[in-house]
């Protein structure tokens, strides 16, 4: 219970209530939206943004931007990888030898 | 699906896994001696990803993953369920619960055995889902079995705080909400385990922030990482805790860098602090009493406590002997090497809460264990 899902915020149903339609995978679902919106975030505004949806209530909004922080570190590392492998594996060594 | 398939990429993970193999040789060489390092996943959902992704297969030998306490039914004592069974069983009461807990043993029986005996037990998705339940059975007593680490905490706490503005006088709650950071504590001061450091809980930390861990890296020395749930996430992490430990630093760290911010989810925690105290004392299965560590209604919440409304034996019940999930919560024995594991205790029948719920270790490694991970019998 402790995984939550990535979803889409489409529209509000009762802003009073702060409930919210969220498409999960094309299921909509009703969600409770009160831990996302604040001041800066205020409900009028929430609508299309990526939310994780834990049993029923959005809990916390997806950051796009570390979202696609997070995997040019990953593409990164994988190239520092990619370039070591091919350092350890070279049959032929240059003037700097092995690493 | 979007925020999900990118952090799948199986290429990827196998050059993450390979750069954790340097790691540890290195570390591993530094130290001399041939005992492996040991990382504790705390969460449930962890370890889940763990084995449903194959992790352990593209990790080295010298790097053990420890799968700790973090599944909130495996660690829910059989006392606890049989309070639930007298809930249940209290004419006029409609019981809701997580499909989780359903299976999982009390001393005589399990809700589902107590369902199918005639007891009105209902699963829900969300404890909204059972204040509806309530609004629709204005004759019925409507009982919601509370569950679940700081993730789920705070959706109690609006369900409770929505039924108190609406004056809806049939709904209670069960708690057995649980707090992960003095769990960690407990674990810390426990003589029989030597862990290198933790990936810590992603969806917990997007509750209560990083600062909660501030202890794990100051006053014990261990590196933490708060990581999300996908493969490369948990893979990143690794790395993350490794060049700590090689850099013989000891910090929180947060991988998970897209959900959980460093103070956490304000209004998540002022609704937790409006609705719910700590217990002097929580039972955990298999870890016995742990201080401050349990949720229960304040004062000013009182009257939706089901443990007041209704008659409950509330008896401390000890695990089955042949049990030994406390042991395997506790990563002193992996999953396999339980007695009972795979012969009397399968998710169909289980004997230990570790072997029911998804997030359990032992369910983990019988739903997707590989069998070169067996003993030869």
């Amino acid at each position: 219970m402790c995984l939550g899902i990535p979803g889409q915020i489409v529209e509000i149903v009762d802003a009073e209530k702060k409930l919210g339609q969220v498409d999960v995978s094309g299921v909509k679902r009703q969600v409770n939206l009160a831990c996302v919106v604040d001041e800066e975030h205020p409900i009028e505004s929430v609508v299309g943004e990526w939310v994780l949806v834990h049993v029923g209530f959005a809990m916390s909004r997806i950051d796009p931007e570390e979202a696609r922080r997070t995997l040019e570190l990953l593409r990164e590392l994988g190239e520092a990888q990619a370039e070591l492998d091919a350092m350890r594996d070279a049959e032929v060594q240059g003037p700097g030898g092995r690493a | 699906m979007k925020y999900v398939d990118e952090f799948r990429d199986p290429v990827a993970g196998r050059k993450l896994g390979e750069r954790i193999k340097a790691q540890v040789g290195r570390i591993l060489a530094a130290r001399g001696g041939d005992d492996p390092l040991k990382v504790m996943e705390v969460c449930g959902g962890h370890t889940h990803a763990i084995f449903k992704f194959g992790l352990e297969g593209v990790l080295p030998e010298g790097l053990e993953l420890v799968h700790g306490p973090g599944c909130p039914v495996c660690v829910l004592p059989v006392g606890r369920v049989d309070d639930a069974l007298a809930i249940a069983e209290t004419p006029g009461v409609i019981l809701t619960t997580f499909g989780d807990t359903l299976r999982v043993p009390g001393s005589a029986r399990s809700l589902l055995q107590a369902k199918a005996a005639g007891a009105d037990v209902r699963t829900v998705y969300s404890p909204a889902d059972a204040l509806d339940l309530a609004r629709r059975e204005p004759t019925r007593q409507v009982v919601f079995f509370a569950l679940g680490f700081e993730t789920t905490v705070p959706s109690t706490a609006l369900t409770i705080l929505q039924a108190n503005a609406e004056g809806i006088e049939n709904f209670s709650i069960f708690s057995n909400h649980i707090t992960i950071p003095e769990t960690m504590r407990a674990l810390l001061e426990s003589a029989d385990l030597d862990l290198a450091g933790f990936v810590g809980p992603g969806h917990v930390s997007m509750v209560i922030g990083l600062d909660a861990y501030d202890f794990i890296a100051d006053e014990f020395g261990k590196p933490i990482v708060v990581s999300g749930f996908e493969p490369l996430d948990i893979l990143q992490s690794l790395t993350m805790v490794l060049a700590q430990i090689e850099a013989g630093e000891a910090k929180v760290e947060n991988q998970y860098s897209r959900i959980v911010r460093r103070e956490g989810n304000q209004v998540a925690q002022e609704a937790i602090q409006r609705v719910f105290e700590l217990r002097p004392h929580f039972e955990w299965r298999g870890l016995g009493s742990i201080p401050r560590s349990g949720l229960r209604l304040t004062e000013a919440f009182a009257r939706f406590d089901a443990e007041a409304r209704f008659e409950v034996p509330a008896l401390s019940v000890a695990d089955p002997k042949a049990c030994q999930c406390g042991e395997v919560l506790k990563g002193v024995i992996r999953p396999w090497e339980c007695k009972v594991f795979g012969t009397a205790c399968t998710p169909e029948t289980p004997i230990g809460a570790c072997m029911v719920s998804s997030e359990g270790a032992c369910s983990a490694y019988y739903n997707y264990g590989r069998l070169s991970t067996l003993p030869v019998v």
